[in-house]
């Protein structure tokens, strides 16, 4: 372990999971689960429905605390790692459905240290210019996606916990996130993801369910 | 700007979106100082001695309209997921959201005091001083309504729930607001209970933080 090294990032991280047991209620997901993924590597996160993918991305992120186990970010306070190097994206997008899009935007970038140049270079590649004056609840399940996903650009964090990042995406724009995804990794980024599709970038799977 | 600034103004901007909630926390408030004499018979003199109480109550009943809001829409739509992995300790953006309630919606209230005061039959002499009271009891009520929203998160029926939390909190403040009142509508100083009152706004900024924010980490579970 230990491993971090500066990288376009500013700082490339571990992620060790190490004996990690995690139930919800009176069901256990998964007992003594341990795994690593270090920097330039996107970890797939698959299994049935109610395996516990979202749930364990939700432990990564420091929102559920493990029965037993620990997850650690190579030698950095893993407080100061979730709230300075690390991104979630899960299936509420935390965006507001009455709000116009640029507010929306503009509050998530900036409250997660964005500044201008970064909002404009996200909305950009993610093509969002022509959905900015629009309310959130008029995009439709895609456009919102992308809306969300604009954070990830205009703020570089290296870790990238998503679930289900690509579901409401159409064939283009999953390749477009594909291509954002790779450039985040060969940057020095991390990613990991819960899915049931199989990633546009090249990727390690591993099957929670197996874990169990 | 900071992260606290980006936070607090959104808030405010949340507040008065969606149909103005701080002005219908306002007209509820005129309607029960409005519906109480009403319904006492209509005579003022005996209405005087308690009109600072049913000031107060009403105040209180008020303040609790919009806080269902203040956490729960936030965490339905995963805001509060994005403000936990922010640059600010969640205890700061609770104490963010509770001053953006008291200035979205207590100060309105606070404002509208004085004309429920002599509504009530107290003299216009004391309207200075309910508006006062007021602004202060209501840093103390939206501190504990948060604390109160915090702790309901994710529960069904939430907005009864936090009613059921909360009222039982806000009786020091109702006691001492009503009692700075009748202090001054009988000649006597309203320093004393206007220091308990703040007091109280000082013990709940103290506890709200810390207690909030564990509430909300637990929801977030």
């Amino acid at each position: 372990m230990g491993i971090e090294r500066r990288s376009q990032l500013g700082v490339c991280l571990m992620i060790a999971v190490d004996g990690l047991t995690l139930s919800r209620g009176e069901r256990v997901l998964f007992r003594d689960l341990s795994f690593s993924a270090v920097s330039g590597e996107v970890l797939a996160l698959t299994g049935a429905n109610g395996a516990g993918k979202t749930s364990l991305l939700r432990a990564l992120a420091g929102f559920l605390r493990p029965d037993e186990g620990t997850v650690t970010f190579a030698d950095v306070d893993p407080v100061e790692a979730r709230t300075k190097h690390l991104h979630w994206l899960g299936h509420l997008d935390g965006l507001k459905g009455a709000r116009h899009a640029r507010e929306e935007l503009a509050f998530q970038a900036r409250w997660l240290g964005a500044g201008a140049d970064g909002v404009a270079a996200a909305v950009d590649v993610l093509a969002l210019e022509p959905l900015l004056d629009l309310e959130v609840r008029k995009l439709s399940a895609g456009q919102r996606r992308r809306l969300a996903f604009a954070r990830l650009i205009a703020v570089q964090r290296p870790i990238w916990l998503l679930d289900e990042p690509l579901s409401p995406l159409d064939a283009r724009w999953r390749a477009a996130l594909g291509v954002l995804m790779q450039a985040h990794v060969e940057r020095g980024g991390t990613i990991i993801a819960a899915v049931h599709d199989p990633l546009p970038v090249a990727h390690r799977t591993l099957d929670i369910g197996a874990g169990r | 700007m900071t992260a606290l600034m980006i936070l607090w103004r959104r808030e405010l901007s949340l507040a008065w979106a969606g149909g103005g909630g701080p002005l219908l926390a306002c007209g509820f408030f005129l309607c029960l100082t409005v519906l109480v004499p009403l319904a006492a018979g209509g005579d003022p003199a005996g209405l005087k001695p308690v009109a600072g109480g049913i000031a107060w109550v009403a105040l209180a009943v008020s303040s609790i309209l919009s806080l269902e809001r203040l956490f729960e829409r936030d965490f339905e739509d995963g805001t509060l997921d994005l403000i936990a992995l922010g640059p600010v300790p969640l205890e700061l953006a609770v104490i963010a959201k509770a001053k953006a309630q008291w200035l979205a919606v207590g100060w309105p209230l606070a404002l509208t005091a004085p004309v429920a005061a002599i509504t009530l039959g107290l003299p216009p002499s004391l309207a200075p001083l309910a508006a006062l009271a007021a602004l202060i009891g209501g840093l103390g009520f939206a501190l504990t309504g948060a604390l109160g929203a915090a702790l309901a998160l994710g529960s069904k029926r939430g907005g009864l729930l936090i009613a059921v939390v909360v009222l039982p909190l806000f009786i020091p403040p109702v006691v001492f607001g009503a009692g700075a009142l009748e202090r001054a509508a009988n000649g006597l100083s309203p320093a004393p209970a206007l220091a308990f009152l703040v007091a109280y706004v000082l013990f709940a900024g103290l506890i709200t933080p810390f207690a909030g924010a564990a509430a909300i980490r637990n929801a977030q579970g």
